[in-house]
């Protein structure tokens, strides 16, 4: 292993065969993963809009709240997240193994694959198939499509990674290639033994949790902090403070990452939530590894973040990385005391993670990688400004105001003497404000897939019309002639 | 370094650890448990649900109903209850022994909320209890001595009632903010969901716990209704209508039994009636099925004698 990011200047040659390789597929990934935003955006609205109004589109079934809203976190979670996740992965590993991406097609089958399984998975749920298990709610027969296009897709990474020119390895190789072999064994255990020939009985919400926590605790954070380690870095010119640092945060993610899920009230023996709680703290030892190693290699640098946006969403992405960790560590250090569990502080944190976190770091990944693979300019930098203060604004109009009313709810549930529509009605300000928050990432949305979109339509007009130009020749030489 | 094979076994087990802890381990500990008999009465414990409810939960898990609702209630601890179940024959040392019990030490703090109501300022040493009460609480036995002690606390208190010759019991009672507000007499634990599949304990309580719902609210049309119309038997609700689990269908000259009983604002037109369709049946009766409260062996409690302590009024 290196000592240090490849430095040494690498032959413009291969850097271009490296993004021509990459160009298609991940357009073509992230486009989809755009669309996914958007789509999910339309859910989360309608489910926000029922806070003001409960009977909002209550006269349909595929509209009713328990499916919209399983609906929303699932175009989120699988539609955007993991897809451009997985493409992000797939660049790094070719760009950091200097080899073209292997078999560029198996990725867009896999896509194909892997949207195709989503598109049925959210009609499944919306159409009532849901499984009730929670961050696997896409029915069993979509699972299967997802799966097989997970590996089509994870195919082409371990080739790309396996014929790798560059052989010592940088953290965030380590980072992707234990999140490529992550995935598939979570979502194959959750799968079958929740959906396929599910287990019996309460053993079921311990299978739940581990998956949740095996996501947003393991297969998240190592995708987006391999984006992290490389990304600011290279925004930055400079080189990431610390290998080791970023190595141990690594180990302990993989480690305890995966045993955080258990909630303390789960009907389930005392030992399971006692374990996960202490796995929990544990997880205090990566936050501050990271932030550490993120600090440090920033330091003297910050003037650079505010003049370049794909940076400024990767920063405030560490940044929402460290204070999600930090809130699901305070929320279970409290439990004990004041029962936080049931309260929106849980939303609100996965919230932070997921979209704070996860989707931030990614939208700054994709506005860095379009244009080394399309060698097209940014369309706007206006547009990716303007996205980045919309996603920013929506996430604190989304996670503040539903930590407010799950603190609300903490303090005022533990009284018996409050009835419980009572503490319902306190926390519905605060419901009604983040729709304004959910309005604002909804706007966000679309200016990211208007983005992308126009990356792809600089990219390919001119050689669509090139194209065509040379295909109709022949056709108006002959008309030429007559 | 050329370790490539030795890291990735590392991280192979890194990974596999929390795979047997949190998927093996339950399996066998959790996923093999079976049916147990209830503390006291000896009953069978869980019984599968009726066919109708288990299709209800099937209703539940289509529509996503714990999203909303959780079906997990937590429990702060246990005290203990000294009930007196039979004076004896030496009256006059029984009387003495109780008042030594209610008024020579400090209320507890389940006595205090009992006799002090919420927001006053009364000082919590107040005791009025007198040799007329002492003989009133005789006359109907049994009846708790004294509640919310601890364990050792009990064990004494049983003891002075034993020594005036009378018989003392110790009953069991789980605390804690979810069984105050009356969502259940103790915490849900993994048998409860043993026939269940899936297995949906929520993980949000935008709406009330219903881990008991069925013990709480024993009417099938009440919860009809509540589906139908949630603002109709909670003006506040935020719970959406499930309107399309109900038809609205001409009736004939004799009004339909399955028809709702609904007030003015949701009354449908006459001559017609609000039926509920398969679904909504399943669900009212899944609702209706939702029990958890029978005492356990790992959730231990004693369920009062019927004609004890006054009845809570059920919390809706």
């Amino acid at each position: 292993m290196s000592n240090a990011q490849p430095s040494q200047p690498v032959p413009a040659v291969v850097n271009l065969e490296v993004d021509s390789s990459c160009r298609f597929p991940l357009l073509f990934m992230f486009l989809c993963a755009a669309c996914w935003l958007v789509i999910g955006s339309a859910f989360a609205l309608i489910s926000s809009i029922k806070f003001h109004s409960p009977s909002f589109l209550a006269d349909s079934p595929w509209l009713t709240y328990g499916r919209v809203r399983p609906a929303y976190l699932n175009c989120l979670l699988y539609g955007f997240g993991l897809q451009t996740g997985l493409g992000v992965a797939l660049w790094l590993l070719a760009r950091l193994g200097r080899t073209p991406l292997a078999q560029p097609w198996l990725v867009v089958v896999g896509t194909l694959l892997w949207n195709a399984g989503v598109k049925l998975g959210i009609f499944g749920i919306l159409s009532g198939d849901s499984t009730g298990f929670e961050g696997l709610e896409m029915p069993g027969y979509a699972a299967w499509i997802i799966m097989l296009g997970y590996l089509v897709i994870g195919l082409s990474g371990v080739l790309t990674f396996h014929q790798r020119r560059e052989r010592p390895l940088f953290v965030s190789q380590w980072l992707i290639l234990a999140a490529l072999f992550w995935f598939p064994w979570i979502y194959a255990t959750a799968e079958l033994l929740l959906v396929a020939f599910p287990v019996r009985g309460a053993a079921q919400v311990a299978i739940c949790g581990y998956y949740q926590a095996s996501l947003g605790m393991t297969w998240l954070p190592l995708a987006g902090l391999a984006a992290i380690f490389y990304f600011i870095p290279r925004l930055t010119r400079a080189e990431l403070h610390s290998r080791y640092l970023a190595l141990f945060a690594f180990w302990v993610l993989i480690l305890f990452g995966g045993w955080t899920g258990i909630a303390n009230s789960a009907p389930l023996p005392a030992w399971m939530p006692a374990l996960s709680t202490v796995a929990t703290m544990l997880m205090a030892v990566p936050l501050v590894a990271v932030a550490l190693n993120v600090h440090r290699t920033l330091a003297g640098k910050w003037s650079m973040v505010a003049a370049n946006p794909p940076l400024q969403f990767i920063v405030v992405g560490s940044i929402a990385f460290l204070l999600a960790g930090l809130m699901k560590i305070a929320c279970v250090a409290i439990d004990t005391t004041c029962p936080v569990g049931l309260t929106w502080l849980t939303p609100a944190q996965a919230q932070l993670n997921a979209y704070g976190f996860f989707a931030l770091v990614m939208f700054g990944a994709v506005y860095t990688i379009l244009p080394q693979v399309t060698r097209v300019e940014f369309p706007s930098t206006r547009l990716v400004r303007a996205h980045f203060r919309l996603a920013l604004l929506g996430l604190l109009l989304t996670v503040a105001p539903l930590a407010m009313a799950g603190i609300v709810e903490a303090r005022r549930l533990p009284d018996p003497g409050i009835a419980f529509m009572a503490v319902v009605k306190s926390t519905l300000p605060f419901l009604r404000a983040s729709t304004m928050g959910d309005l604002l990432l909804a706007l966000g949305h679309v200016l990211f897939l208007v983005n992308i979109a126009g990356w792809a339509l600089r990219f390919y007009r001119p050689r669509v019309a090139a194209a065509y130009a040379a295909a109709t020749a022949d056709l108006s030489a002959l008309e030429a002639k007559s | 370094m050329n370790h490539g094979p030795l890291i990735f076994l590392a991280a192979f087990f890194a990974l596999a650890g929390s795979w047997s802890g949190f998927v093996l381990a339950p399996q066998l500990q959790v996923g093999q448990l079976q049916q147990t008999n209830t503390l006291g009465g000896g009953a069978t414990y869980p019984q599968a649900r009726s066919g109708l409810a288990q299709q209800g939960l099937q209703v539940y898990r289509a529509n996503g109903c714990a999203t909303c609702h959780s079906q997990q209630l937590r429990q702060s601890g246990t005290l203990c209850d000294v009930v007196l179940t039979d004076a004896g024959t030496n009256q006059p040392a029984l009387i003495a022994a109780l008042l030594t019990l209610k008024c020579g030490t400090v209320p507890t703090e389940a006595e205090q909320r009992a006799v002090i109501p919420a927001n006053t300022n009364l000082p919590a040493a107040i005791q009025t209890w007198s040799e007329a009460d002492a003989k009133q609480m005789l006359a109907r036995l049994p009846q708790p001595v004294r509640q919310g002690m601890t364990k050792e606390q009990a064990d004494a208190a049983a003891k002075t009632l034993t020594a005036a010759g009378a018989k003392a019991q110790i009953w069991i009672v789980p605390v804690g903010p979810d069984l105050a507000r009356g969502w259940g007499r103790r915490r849900t634990v993994a048998e409860d969901f043993l026939f269940d599949n899936p297995v949906m304990p929520g993980s949000q309580r935008i709406g009330p716990d219903l881990a008991n719902v069925g013990a709480r609210l024993p009417d099938v049309s009440w919860h009809l209704r509540h589906l139908y119309a949630p603002r109709l038997t909670e003006p506040a609700s935020t719970m959406p209508p499930y309107r399309f689990l109900f038809e609205q269908r001409k009736l004939g000259p004799a009004a339909s039994p399955d028809a709702l009983a609904l007030p003015a604002p949701w009354a449908p037109p006459p001559d017609y009636g609000i039926i509920p369709k398969p679904e909504a049946t399943a669900l009212a009766a899944y609702l209706a099925s939702l029990r958890a409260e029978a005492p356990l062996f790992v959730a231990p409690l004693t369920l009062p004698v019927a004609s004890a302590a006054p009845a809570k009024p059920p919390a809706p």
